[in-house]
């Protein structure tokens, strides 16, 4: 299967690894990813004003490639992408009039039409390889590795634009038991890291990454796995603030689940990211024998 | 004689009949205007002379550069001397060309919303979004290819709506993928060895000692590549 990928702009940079092992893993399950052209940045800050079409120029412009790639759909890694994009596709489809005026402004480019399909690569794994299929290519089976699946917002709100049930999803704990690891359930699994606030309020994001990590270690979680390079800074960069400020914090890797499943597959690209990571993974890995040294 | 063809022109809400054929900025001239600043090398290339105008009766702002432009029947003009774009400031020698470093200095360009403005004012036609864009994920050689042709006029940072620098960001782009990114040219440091060993010294103190007549002759002789000059 070949699809359109939409990188977004944390995976070129600080989350490259995000990228190789989601590039690596889905071609090990028979799907290649093809970069979308001239992408720009999805558009990330939704606005607080009620005028935000402005805000909406990015999103569109990102469909208007698809279209002009003569696909219907785009796959991404990134929840914070998937969320932006998503959203934006269903919004002006709900709002012709909004269409309108984005299409009067976009007056280089050919009208979007609408009806490109956005799509997160879990529900490429759930909906249309099947986890039974993920669970087969499995080379290397993450036996007795206890993972945490942390969702955060941008999988699962608004209802609509999220990939699974908002308040109790399990997409993430089906994808970590077809990978032979066992998941380990928390409450908190759906709550906000903190977001933005990491950049003026770091204190903020401490407290919630904080209570986050420490609620999974407390269910027996080894690892905690993401799918947004803001949330993964936020709890695992962050934890050299929350070790500062919490006296008695266990430091906890946090992996993107792509790397788990590069790791599960027994791919090279698996190793070669994980040094990036604050949290040092590697110890770990070795413990239960999942790395080669 | 039958009289020459003039069009109607606006210079600063004022309007003037001038001959038909002139660039802008002639016109401006035939008009009285002096330029002493806001007009550079009148060949497309330097960059000074950025200039806005609108026709008659078109809801859109038009860009170009005034040295090169014909003026229309109904247009309105006004010379933009100077883009007040600030650039960061940086030493080559010290900068590494990894992912942020763009992003460092000109931090406004995560504000992009793709929008696209900066592109629709470029005289040159570049990409400049795709370019800023490229920026803000660390492409470096990407930034460097895309804006090549700029002559850094600063029309696209006088147009954004977030007050980005993007020609100044085309520079330390195309500086650093220069000086640690591009190639090295092994010719020319092989040309340059030779030259310190002093291979063309004989040669050049010859020439130096030349007679201008003997010179010219030889000027006049001198071997031509095919296809080149006039």
């Amino acid at each position: 299967m070949r699809i359109l990928y939409y990188p977004g702009c944390s995976l070129k940079t600080q989350a490259a690894g995000f990228d190789r092992s989601a590039r690596a893993a889905m071609a090990a399950l028979g799907v290649e990813l093809v970069e979308l052209e001239r992408w720009n940045c999805c558009g990330t800050i939704s606005s607080l004003t009620t005028d935000d079409l402005m805000r909406q120029l990015a999103p569109i412009r990102n469909l208007i490639r698809v279209q002009e790639a003569g696909e219907e759909r785009l796959t991404t890694a990134c929840a914070m992408c998937y969320n932006t994009l998503k959203r934006a596709g269903l919004r002006v489809q709900e709002h012709p009039e909004e269409l309108a005026k984005i299409n009067a402004f976009l007056d280089e480019e050919p009208d979007y039409r609408g009806g490109v399909r956005v799509l997160h690569l879990l529900e490429l794994l759930r909906d249309e390889l099947g986890f039974e299929a993920v669970a087969k290519r499995v080379a290397r089976p993450l036996l007795g590795l206890k993972v945490a699946p942390y969702y955060g917002c941008l999988l699962l709100r608004p209802r609509g634009v999220g990939l699974d049930d908002p308040e109790n999803p399990s997409i993430l704990e089906e994808l970590v038991r077809a990978l032979g690891a066992e998941p380990v359930d928390s409450p908190l699994k759906t709550q906000c890291c903190g977001s933005y606030h990491t950049a003026t309020h770091k204190e903020v994001v401490a407290k919630r990454a904080h209570k986050i990590l420490s609620d999974a270690a407390i269910r027996g979680a080894e690892i905690v796995i993401s799918s947004c390079p803001l949330c993964s800074f936020n709890l695992d960069n962050r934890q050299r603030l929350v070790q500062e400020t919490y006296d008695g914090f266990a430091p906890l890797p946090v992996l993107y689940f792509t790397e788990l499943m590069a790791l599960a597959f027994g791919l090279e690209e698996a190793s070669s990211s994980l040094e990036q990571h604050y949290i040092d993974p590697r110890p770990l890995l070795l413990e239960h024998q999942l790395l080669r040294t | 004689m039958a009289e020459p063809e003039t069009v109607r022109i606006y210079i600063m809400g004022k309007e003037y009949r001038v001959p038909a054929g002139l660039t802008i900025m002639k016109a401006m001239e035939y008009a009285g205007y002096k330029f002493i600043r806001g007009a550079g090398c009148r060949a497309g290339f330097c960059g000074a002379c950025g200039t806005v105008y609108r026709k008659e009766d078109e809801y859109k702002l038009r860009f170009t550069v005034a040295c090169q432009k014909l003026v229309e029947d109904g247009m309105f003009l006004v010379q933009l001397p100077f883009a007040p774009a600030p650039r960061a400031s940086y030493s080559l020698e010290e900068l590494r060309p990894d992912e942020n470093v763009l992003l460092r200095f000109y931090p406004e360009i995560a504000r992009c919303v793709a929008c696209n403005t900066c592109t629709k004012a470029c005289p040159q036609e570049i990409q400049v979004m795709d370019y800023i864009q490229a920026a803000l994920r660390g492409e470096i050689k990407r930034v460097a290819e895309l804006s090549f042709d700029c002559i850094q006029c600063g029309l696209c940072s006088m147009r954004c709506p977030v007050d980005i620098k993007h020609y100044h960001v085309a520079q330390l782009a195309r500086r650093l993928y220069g000086r640690y990114l591009a190639p090295k040219a092994e010719h020319l440091a092989q040309r340059v060895a030779e030259i310190e060993a002093g291979k063309f010294d004989e040669e050049l103190d010859r020439l130096t000692r030349m007679e201008k007549k003997e010179l010219s002759k030889l000027y006049e002789a001198r071997e031509i590549e095919e296809g080149v000059g006039v």
